[in-house]
C-alpha cells in the first residue's frame, strides 16, 4: 500500500463507491433518491472514465465518459424523475425479504463476487484490473435489487445500475468496449428507456397501479 | 515407587471409582455413608485424578494390554498427551462436583443413594475409560456405559412423565450417535480388521473413506456433543436431571465428544483435508449462535444454561475445524494456535458451566423453584452462591481477566490471520465468520446478566424466596474450588498453553513457539507483537479501584442514607415490575425473529383477568424431528401388516427365510 | 519497562482523567452553539462531578454491595483502558498486557457491571436499561471487531500502539477500505456512548433512554464516578479513533520532546473530534430503540465493505 500513484488511488476509490452505491440503492426504499443514487452511481463511472482516460491516454475514453455525463447523469434520470411525478410511485417496499437479510445476502454475493473475478483478474493486463470484482458485485448487487423489489421503476433502476456495473467492467477489463458498442449500448438504453416509459402508462392504465404483482396474473391457468 | 506409571495410575483411580460406586450399594438406603462419604471419597479420587494428568503431561505415550474383555479381544490402554489434559479436565470438575453433591442429595422420591452413587461413579470411570481406551471395542463399551450410566442419572426422578420422555430423547440420539461412530470405526480399520486403534493409525485409506470416516465420526460425536440439528436432547436432558449430573453431563461428558472428534481427526485419520474442516467450522458457528440465541429467550434456568452449553460446544467446534482447516493448508503454527484454542475453550466450560449448573441446584434447593420468573434479589439471601456463581456468569461471558476470555482471545487470533490460507473465498468468508464468534460471546454476556441478574438481584418475585437460606459448607466448598479454576485458569494462561502445547506437539507435530518473554504475558505468536496479560490487567484495575476508593474515604464525608428507591420518583414499586424472563428476552425475540416459532396469547383491552402467554419453541423440532417420528411411525405401520398374530405365519417366515439363505449361500 | 515508559504511562492516565470531562464539556458546548443555545460553561462536568461528591448518598433499602463497587469497578476499567490506548505515546509500560480485542473486552466487562448494578435495585427502569443496554452491546461488538480486523490486516498485529506506529509512518494515501471503517467506527462510538441517534444523553425521558436509566438509582460520589467513567469512556472510543484513523503526531518514541509535541497535537484531534460528534448529534434525530439494530448493521456493513474492498484492492 501506499506505492500506487495518485490516479490510482482514485479509481480505487471510484470503485469502492460504487459498490457503496449499490449497496445504498439495495437499502433505499424510496423511488427518488433511489434514482439520484443511479445518477451519483453515473456521475461516479463518469469520474473513473475521465481518470483512466488520463492516464492511458486513450482518447476515445473521453467521448465515453462524455456520453456516460450526458446519458447517465443528466438525461435518465431526468426521464425518471419525470416518470416518477406523473405516475406518482414514491415508495416501494420489500415483500420478499427484510433490509438486514438483504444486506446479508448482498455481502455473501459480494465475497461470492470477488472470489468469482480473481482469476479473471489474473488474466487481465490493465491496470484496473483488481476492479473487476467491483463491477461483477455491482452488477449482482443490481440484480439483487430487481430481485426483491416490486415496483416496475425500481426495477428499471436496477436495471441501468445493472448496464452501469457492466460499464465498468468492461473497462476496467479492457479499458472499455469499442466506440461502435458502447453507442449501440447507449442508443439500446435509451430506445428501452422510452418503450419502458409507455409501457408503464399502459400498465397503469391496465390495472390502476405499477405493482408488478398484477402481471402476476398474467399466466396461464393451470 | 518407581513401577507405578501414570498410566497404571489412572486406571487404578478409574478402578477405585468402580469400587466406590459398587460400595454404595452395601448400604443403599443411607444417606451418610453412600450419599455423603463415598461422594467425598470420590472426589479425592478425582483430585488424585487431576494430579496423575499433571504429573503425566509431558511424559511419553505409554500402551498397555489389560488382561480384561472377551478371550480373543484384550482392552488395549493408551495414555498419550490429549488423553492427559481431558483426564485432567474430567478429575478438576469432578472433584468440585462431587464435593458439592456429597452435600447435595436429601432424602426423596427419585432413586436411593446407593443407586446414584453406584450410577454416578460408574459414570465417571466410564468417562476415564473412554479417554484411555485404545482400540474401537474398549471405547465402544465405555461409550455406551457412559450414555446408560447418564440415562439412569437423568432419570432419577423417573416417576415424573417429562423426566422420562427428556430420558427416552437422550437415549434414543446417543445411540444414533453410538452407532455413526461404530459405523466410522468399521471404515477406519481398512479392511485389516483389526480393530485396536494402532491398526486404525497404520490403514490406509482412500481419501473417499476417509472422508466418509470424518463425517461419520462428525455426526456420532456431534450427537454426544450438542451440535445443531443434533442438539435437542440437551434442553431436555439437563433441566430433568439433578444438578451435580447436568454438571456432570454439561461439563464433563459433552467434552468427551471433543475428546473423540479430535482423536479421529488428528490421530486415527493421521492426515485430514483442508476443506473437511469447513464442516465443523460451518456447524459450529451455526450451533454457537443457535445456542445463545435461545438461551436469550429460556424462562427455565436449567434450560437455559443447557442452550448455553450448545454455544460453547459450538466454539469448541468452531476451533477443531479452524484447526484441521489450517493444518491441511500447511499454516502448522495457526493449525496449533486453533488447537490450542479449542482444548483451553473445553478446559474453561467444564469448570464454568459446571460451576454455573451447581449454583442453579443451589437455588433450586433453597427455593424450589426452576422458573426464571418466580426467583429474584437471592444476592441478599444466599451471598455465598451468588457471588461464587457471579464469577462464573462473568467467566461465560467471556469477559477479562476470567478464563473465558483466554480461549475466546485466542480463537479469535487464530481467525484473524486466516487470510493466509491460499483459497480465495475461504480467507474472505472466514475473517468475516469471525463476527458470528464475537456477536454470540456478546450475546453470551446478554445471557448471563439475564441469568443473574433476575435470579439474584432486584426484589423477590415471591414471597416465599425470603425462606430460602444458603447452601450448606461443602456445597460451598465445592463452588469455590470450580470458580477458583475458573480464576486460575484465567490469570495463568501462558502456563496452561505451555501445557496444552503438548497435545499440538504430539497431534500436529508442531506447536507454538515458545514466548520469550515474561511469564505472566500471554503471546502465543511472538512476531505478531500481540499480548495479553491478565495477571497485570487484574493488577492495574484492582490498584485503581483500590486507590479510588482510599480517596473516596479519604476525601468524602461518608454520610450515606438509605431509602426506597428513586424509580423517577413512582412509589408503588413492586417486585412485579420488573423485566421478567420474558421480558428480558424480548429484544432476542425481536431481532432474530426468524429463529423461532413464537405463539402469543394476548388478552383483548377489555379483558377482566388479562393473560399474557408467550411460548418461544425451536423450528428444527417442528421441521426436522416430526416429520421423521411420522415416517418412523408410517413404517412401523407398513410394518405392522407382517405381524398376523397367528403362530403358523411366523413359522413360515422362519422357514421362508431359512430356504432363502440355504438357496444364496449354497 | 522502564523509567520514560512508565513515566509516559502516568502521564497519560492523568491526562485522560482530567482531559475526559473537558472533552464531555467541550462537545456540551458546540452542540449548544450549533443548536443556538447560550453555551454552559466548558467546566461544568468538572463542577458537576465535585459537586456530587460533595453531596450525601442516598441507597435504596435493598442495594447489594454489587451496587456499591460496581461504579468503581467501571471506573478502574475505564481508567485502565485509557491507560493501553495510544492517545500520546505508543511507547508505554501497560501496553503489551491488553491487544485491541482485550480492550473490548474490558469495555465488555465495564458494561455487564452497569447493567448488572441497574438490575439490583429491581426497579423497572432499571432492568429495562440494562436490558437496552446489554443489546447496542452485542449489536456493536461485532462490527468493532471487523473494525479492529481490518486494521490488524494492514498492521498484522492486534496491538493497538503497534497499529498505530505502523499506519502513522505510511505515506499518505487514500484508502476507501480505511475510510469505510472510519464511517462504521463513528457509528459504533455513537452507539456505545448513548449519543444522538441511539440514545440522547440530555434526556429524562423515560420511553427512549438507556444510559440515563442505568444510572437512576445512583447518587452522590457513586453518580459521581459513573458519570466520570461515562465521560473517560467517550474520551477512550475518541482515542481509539485516533490511533486507527489519523495516527500522526503521536510520539512514537520516548523523547520528553515528542511527549511534549503530542499533546497539542492530540488537544487538536480532541477539538474537531468534539466539534463533529457536535455536529452528528446536531444533524441526525434519534431513533426509536427498535431501529437500533438496523443502524448498527449499517456499521456492520460498513466496516466488512472496508474488509472486502482491502482484500481485494488491496487499499
Amino acid at each position: 500500500m501506499g506505492n500506487t500513484p495518485i490516479d490510482m488511488q482514485l479509481l480505487n476509490a471510484c470503485a469502492a463507491l460504487l459498490l457503496l452505491l449499490s449497496f445504498a440503492m439495495l437499502s433505499q426504499r424510496r423511488v427518488v433518491s433511489l434514482v439520484n443514487l443511479l445518477a451519483m452511481q453515473g456521475a461516479l463511472l463518469c469520474i473513473a472514465t475521465l481518470l483512466l482516460a488520463w492516464r492511458t491516454g486513450n482518447n476515445h475514453l473521453y467521448f465515453s465518459a462524455a456520453l456516460t455525463l450526458g446519458l447517465k447523469v443528466f438525461l435518465l434520470p431526468w426521464l425518471l424523475h419525470r416518470l416518477i411525478r406523473r405516475l406518482q410511485v414514491y415508495w416501494d417496499t420489500e415483500p420478499m425479504l427484510n433490509i438486514a437479510g438483504t444486506m446479508l445476502v448482498g455481502l455473501l454475493i459480494v465475497v461470492f463476487a470477488f472470489g468469482l473475478a480473481q482469476p479473471i483478474s489474473a488474466l487481465a493486463s490493465t491496470a484496473t484490473r483488481s476492479a473487476i470484482g467491483i463491477a461483477v458485485a455491482v452488477i449482482l448487487l443490481a440484480f439483487l435489487m430487481m430481485i426483491t423489489r416490486r415496483k416496475a421503476l425500481s426495477q428499471v433502476v436496477g436495471f441501468l445500475s445493472m448496464e452501469n456495473g457492466l460499464f465498468f467492467g468492461a473497462m476496467s477489463a479492457t479499458y472499455g468496449m469499442p466506440m461502435v458498442v458502447e453507442l449501440g449500448v447507449a442508443l439500446d438504453i435509451l430506445v428501452a428507456m422510452l418503450v419502458l416509459g409507455v409501457f408503464f402508462f399502459q400498465i397503469r392504465e391496465q390495472f390502476d397501479s405499477l405493482d408488478l404483482h398484477h402481471l402476476e396474473r398474467l399466466r396461464e391457468d393451470k | 515407587m518407581t513401577s507405578i506409571s501414570p498410566l497404571t495410575a489412572c486406571l487404578a483411580l478409574i478402578a477405585l471409582w468402580g469400587a466406590i460406586g459398587l460400595a454404595g450399594l452395601l448400604r443403599p438406603a443411607s444417606l451418610r455413608f453412600a450419599g455423603r462419604a463415598l461422594f467425598l471419597l470420590g472426589a479425592l479420587c478425582g483430585l488424585s485424578l487431576a494430579g496423575v494428568a499433571v504429573w503425566s503431561l509431558g511424559m511419553p505415550t505409554e500402551r498397555l494390554v489389560l488382561p480384561l474383555g472377551l478371550p480373543d479381544l484384550p482392552f488395549h490402554v493408551r495414555r498419550d498427551a490429549l488423553t492427559s489434559v481431558f483426564l485432567f479436565l474430567l478429575g478438576m470438575a469432578s472433584t468440585g462436583i462431587s464435593i458439592f453433591a456429597a452435600g447435595y442429595f436429601r432424602k426423596g422420591t427419585g432413586a436411593s443413594p446407593g443407586l446414584l452413587c453406584l450410577q454416578y461413579h460408574l459414570f465417571l470411570a466410564s468417562m476415564g475409560f473412554v479417554l484411555l481406551a485404545d482400540d474401537a471395542y474398549g471405547f465402544m463399551v465405555a461409550w455406551e456405559t457412559m450414555a446408560l450410566s447418564s440415562y439412569f442419572l437423568v432419570t432419577t426422578q423417573h416417576r415424573v412423565a417429562e423426566i422420562r420422555r427428556a430420558g427416552f430423547l437422550y437415549l434414543l440420539i446417543a445411540h444414533l450417535g453410538a452407532m455413526a461412530i461404530l459405523l466410522c470405526f468399521g471404515v477406519l480399520q481398512g479392511g485389516s480388521w483389526q480393530f485396536t486403534f494402532d491398526a486404525m493409525r497404520s490403514a490406509q485409506l482412500q481419501p473417499a473413506w476417509a472422508t466418509i470416516a470424518f463425517l461419520l465420526a462428525l455426526f456420532g460425536f456431534g450427537a454426544k456433543a450438542g451440535l445443531v440439528p443434533l442438539h435437542v436432547w440437551l434442553p431436555e436432558a439437563h433441566p430433568a436431571a439433578p444438578s451435580p449430573v447436568s454438571a456432570l453431563m454439561s461439563g464433563v461428558m459433552l467434552k468427551m465428544a471433543v475428546y473423540g472428534a479430535l482423536r479421529v481427526t488428528f490421530d486415527l485419520l493421521g492426515e485430514p483435508v483442508w476443506w473437511w474442516g469447513l464442516v465443523p467450522l460451518g456447524i459450529g458457528l451455526f450451533t454457537a449462535f443457535y445456542g445463545v440465541v435461545f438461551a436469550a429467550v429460556q424462562t427455565d434456568m436449567k434450560r437455559l444454561l443447557a442452550y448455553s452449553s450448545i454455544e460453547n460446544i459450538g466454539v469448541a467446534f468452531v476451533g477443531v475445524g479452524l484447526a484441521v482447516v489450517f493444518f491441511g493448508t500447511g499454516l502448522k503454527v495457526l493449525g496449533a494456535l486453533a488447537l490450542v484454542a479449542a482444548l483451553y475453550h473445553c478446559l474453561n466450560h467444564a469448570l464454568m458451566k459446571s460451576l454455573l449448573f451447581l449454583g442453579t441446584g443451589a437455588v433450586l434447593h433453597a427455593t424450589g423453584e426452576r422458573n426464571l420468573g418466580k426467583l429474584g434479589g437471592l444476592i441478599h439471601r444466599m451471598p455465598w452462591v451468588a457471588w461464587l456463581t457471579l464469577i462464573g456468569a462473568l467467566a461465560i461471558a467471556g469477559l477479562p481477566p476470567l478464563n473465558g476470555f483466554v480461549s475466546e482471545w485466542l480463537l479469535l487470533q487464530a481467525f484473524l490471520f486466516a487470510d493466509d490460507i491460499p483459497h480465495s473465498f475461504i480467507n474472505m468468508l472466514i475473517p468475516m465468520s469471525a463476527a458470528l464468534v464475537v456477536l454470540s460471546a456478546a450475546l453470551a454476556g446478554y445471557v448471563m446478566v439475564k441469568f443473574f441478574g433476575i435470579i439474584f438481584l432486584g426484589t423477590p418475585r415471591e414471597a416465599s424466596l425470603s425462606q430460602a437460606r444458603d447452601c450448606g459448607k461443602l456445597e460451598r466448598l465445592g463452588l469455590l474450588w470450580l470458580a477458583c479454576g475458573c480464576v486460575a485458569l484465567g490469570l495463568l494462561p501462558a502456563q496452561v498453553i505451555a501445557h496444552l502445547n503438548l497435545v499440538a506437539e504430539e497431534l500436529l507435530g508442531t506447536s507454538l513457539p515458545s514466548s520469550t518473554s515474561s511469564w505472566w504475558l500471554l503471546a502465543p505468536l511472538p512476531e505478531r507483537q500481540a499480548s495479553y496479560g491478565p495477571l497485570v490487567l487484574l493488577m492495574a484495575v484492582a490498584g485503581v479501584v483500590a486507590l479510588t476508593f482510599l480517596c473516596v474515604r479519604l476525601f468524602y464525608h461518608r454520610r450515606e442514607r438509605r431509602g426506597p428507591a428513586w424509580d423517577c420518583g413512582f412509589v408503588r414499586l413492586d417486585a412485579r415490575m420488573q423485566d421478567t424472563a420474558e421480558g428480558f428476552g424480548q429484544p432476542i425475540r425481536h431481532i432474530f425473529q426468524p429463529f423461532f416459532r413464537i405463539e402469543r396469547e394476548l388478552p383483548t383491552p377489555f379483558d377482566r383477568a388479562p393473560r399474557y402467554r408467550v411460548t418461544v419453541s425451536d423450528r428444527i423440532w417442528r421441521a426436522l424431528y416430526e416429520p421423521i417420528g411420522s415416517a418412523v411411525q408410517w413404517l412401523a405401520d407398513v410394518c405392522a401388516f407382517l405381524q398376523q398374530g397367528r403362530i403358523a405365519i411366523y413359522l413360515l417366515y422362519s422357514f421362508v427365510t431359512l430356504i432363502v439363505l440355504l438357496a444364496v449361500m449354497l | 519497562m522502564n523509567f520514560s515508559e512508565l513515566a509516559t504511562q502516568v502521564l497519560e492516565i492523568l491526562a485522560a482523567l482530567a482531559a475526559a470531562p473537558l472533552f464531555l464539556g467541550w462537545v456540551n458546548q458546540c452542540r449548544a452553539w450549533l443548536q443556538n443555545r447560550s453555551a454552559p460553561s466548558l467546566w461544568l462536568p468538572y463542577r458537576s462531578i465535585r459537586k456530587l461528591f460533595y453531596k450525601d448518598a442516598v441507597l435504596a433499602q435493598n442495594a447489594s454491595a454489587l451496587f456499591r463497587i460496581a461504579p468503581y469497578i467501571v471506573f478502574g476499567a475505564m481508567t485502565v483502558a485509557a491507560a493501553i490506548i495510544p492517545s500520546m505515546g505508543t511507547r508505554m509500560a501497560l501496553s503489551p498486557v491488553a491487544d485491541a480485542i482485550a480492550l473490548v473486552g474490558l469495555f465488555a466487562t465495564a458494561r455487564m457491571f452497569i447493567a448488572l448494578a441497574a438490575m439490583d435495585i429491581g426497579t423497572a427502569f432499571g432492568s429495562l436499561g440494562a436490558r437496552r443496554e446489554m443489546m447496542v452491546g452485542f449489536l456493536a461488538e461485532p462490527a468493532l471487531l471487523i473494525i479492529i480486523f481490518l486494521a490488524s490486516l494492514l498492521s498484522a498485529t492486534t496491538a493497538l500502539p503497534a497499529i498505530s506506529e505502523y499506519l502513522a509512518t505510511q505515506p499518505l494515501a487514500l484508502h476507501p477500505s480505511l475510510a469505510f471503517t472510519a464511517v462504521a467506527f463513528t457509528m459504533v462510538l455513537l452507539a456505545e456512548n448513548a449519543r444522538i441517534p441511539i440514545d440522547n444523553p440530555a434526556t429524562h425521558l423515560e420511553l427512549t433512554m438507556i444510559h440515563e436509566a442505568l444510572l437512576l438509582e445512583y447518587s452522590a460520589r457513586h453518580l459521581a464516578l459513573m458519570e466520570w467513567a461515562a465521560a473517560l469512556k467517550l474520551f477512550n472510543y475518541a482515542c481509539i479513533g485516533f490511533a486507527l484513523f489519523v495516527p500522526w503526531g503521536v510520539a512514537t518514541g520516548n523523547g520528553p520532546l515528542q511527549i511534549l509535541v503530542s499533546i497539542p497535537v492530540l488537544a487538536l484531534k480532541l477539538a474537531l473530534a468534539g466539534a463533529g460528534l457536535a455536529l452528528i448529534e446536531t444533524l441526525s434525530a434519534k431513533l426509536r430503540v427498535f431501529r437500533a439494530p438496523e443502524f448498527l448493521a449499517t456499521a456492520f456493513l460498513f466496516a466488512v465493505l472496508g474488509l472486502l474492498v482491502h482484500l481485494l484492492l488491496g487499499a
